[in-house]
């Protein structure tokens, strides 16, 4: 009985985000537009989020070369290193860790912040005011972190190969100019195309979690607590079936 | 005789007078918990009128339906003679430019300044003020309305519980709206702030010229600020006069919200 509820109350909720996800497509081309709250909003969220995406890829450049090396070197191809850290970061390692640390950072944030406003009155008082709260909030947000996340991916990357190189040449003596170089060799716009959009993807998918959860948030602070909870884990889960589609197709059209 | 005349004279009156907000047989449910059930109300211009009622008899729930933030299952709502529940956005946007809202909570935009929040129902309303380019007259007028005007570059969270609720007041008149709708307007504040806010709403009320609806359960706020009471039970108008006819009623459901 437990479960069926459970089952239904999912279902419930996928319908009721499919749904805001609906209103969002029809507000984004509806007048009037609010440009300045949307550079306040790209602002704010590549600005909150540009150190920890750039630790992230460091680390993840770092990490994935020194866990690589040895393998490598078992087998006499350490000089495949650049081609073969810089294919995983671009295509796979680089988009999906990086938007899962923005996940944390902005769809809880985003679901926090409009959890209380909703929560305190803050939505009514706009929606009294004579705007409407949904262009205001959600769709400014949504369109932020859709257009900051692929910069941001792409940020990340470039630190993440920066980190690699610091290893290689730290163990093997590797110039600056020979490892990207190799990089850029090892690279085509197959692995980058595909890669950036489905950051575009990663990124509305982030937002309009937040969003939704933080909109629709009840019950008063334990609300807001659980809204930016559920909006990050709801948000990684989806992120996950984003990338597995979008793999899926990628593989369809380039044959990876 | 003298009573009758009384009525007679009062309805007079009020037949003179425009009617800003109209209420007819209102009904919400939430499931099976009716929440309104069939109140009527009638508000005159420049008169102040305050609706008092125990928790959970659906003061809230009126005052929601009267803005267009929750949609009534039935009856209309008519605000300066426009039935607010037959309004499309924009038309209920610009009559939502004649009412101003005080909060309970305040509501105020807490990421936001002072000014900012005075700004914000200007952003999409500037039309309603003819050639409108500097908004800090309205906004410093606002503020001095309020006795505040040195808080404009202040956040929310600097602010005290009063000064809070001042700001709300100022924010809900920079539209210079027609009428005012005050939803529990001094709870949560000292008895000493509650009586400066509720002499600021009568000033306010004169230096604006409008209408006001008060929901309250405070009965120094109704004794002083009300012309005419409607006590709410059930969701339903259970009785209307002064507050002096309440007070002095022998009902003991009306003599309940007096003691």
């Amino acid at each position: 009985m437990q479960k069926n509820s459970a089952i239904k109350s999912f279902f419930i909720e996928i319908g009721e985000l499919t749904y805001f996800a609906g209103r969002f497509f029809k507000e984004v081309f509806s007048r009037p537009f609010e440009f300045k709250e949307l550079l306040r909003q790209c602002y704010s969220i590549g600005n909150r989020s540009i150190l920890l995406v750039g630790v992230t890829g460091f680390i993840i450049g770092l990490v994935l070369t020194l866990q690589t090396r040895p393998t490598l070197q078992e087998f006499g191809a350490e000089s495949w290193m650049p081609s073969m850290v810089s294919i995983s970061i671009i295509r796979e390692i680089g988009p999906v860790i990086i938007a899962l640390t923005f996940a944390g950072r902005i769809a809880s944030g985003i679901g926090a912040e409009l959890g209380s406003m909703r929560v305190t009155e803050q939505i009514d008082a706009m929606e009294v005011s004579g705007t409407n709260p949904f262009k205001f909030l959600v769709v400014t947000r949504i369109l932020a972190a859709t257009i900051m996340l692929p910069i941001l991916v792409i940020f990340g990357d470039a630190i993440a190969l920066y980190g690699s190189y610091i290893i290689e040449n730290a163990k093997g003596d590797v110039s600056f100019v020979l490892y990207f170089n190799k990089v850029f060799k090892a690279l085509e716009f197959s692995d980058l195309i595909p890669a950036t959009i489905k950051t575009f993807f990663f990124g509305f998918a982030i937002a309009l979690v937040g969003c939704f959860k933080g909109y629709n948030c009840k019950k008063g602070t334990v609300g807001v607590g659980k809204a930016a909870n559920s909006a990050v884990v709801y948000a990684s889960m989806l992120l996950f079936i984003l990338d597995f589609i979008a793999v899926f197709i990628t593989d369809i059209f380039f044959e990876i | 005789m003298n009573q009758t005349q009384n009525i007679l004279d009062v309805t007079k009156e009020q037949s003179e007078k425009k009617l800003m907000l109209e209420i007819v047989d209102l009904r919400k449910s939430f499931g099976n918990n009716h929440v309104l059930n069939g109140f009527n109300l009638e508000l005159f211009e420049g008169e102040n009128l305050v609706i008092m009622g125990k928790s959970g008899s659906g003061k809230s729930v009126m005052i929601k339906c009267l803005v267009g933030l929750m949609q009534a299952d039935s009856g209309s709502i008519k605000v300066m003679g426009k039935d607010i529940t037959k309004l499309n956005r924009v038309e209920l946007d610009n009559i939502r430019t004649e009412i101003g809202f005080l909060f309970q909570g305040n509501a105020l935009y807490d990421s936001m300044t002072v000014r900012e929040n005075l700004e914000f129902p200007l952003r999409r309303h500037k039309k309603k003020f003819e050639n409108l380019t500097d908004t800090t007259p309205l906004i410093t007028e606002a503020l001095e309305s309020v006795g505040l005007a040195h808080t404009v570059n202040l956040m929310p969270s600097e602010l005290s519980g009063g000064m809070k609720k001042r700001i709300a007041l100022a924010r809900a008149l920079i539209l210079k709206p027609k009428i005012i709708l005050y939803d529990e307007p001094t709870s949560g504040l000292d008895p000493i702030t509650s009586k400066e806010i509720i002499e600021l709403m009568r000033r306010v009320q004169k230096q604006y010229k409008t209408s006001s609806l008060i929901i309250t359960h405070d009965v120094d706020c109704a004794r002083v600020v009300s012309e005419r009471m409607i006590l709410l039970v059930d969701g339903t108008n259970y009785a209307e006069g002064t507050f002096t006819e309440l007070a002095s009623s022998n009902d003991e459901q009306v003599k309940a919200f007096f003691k």
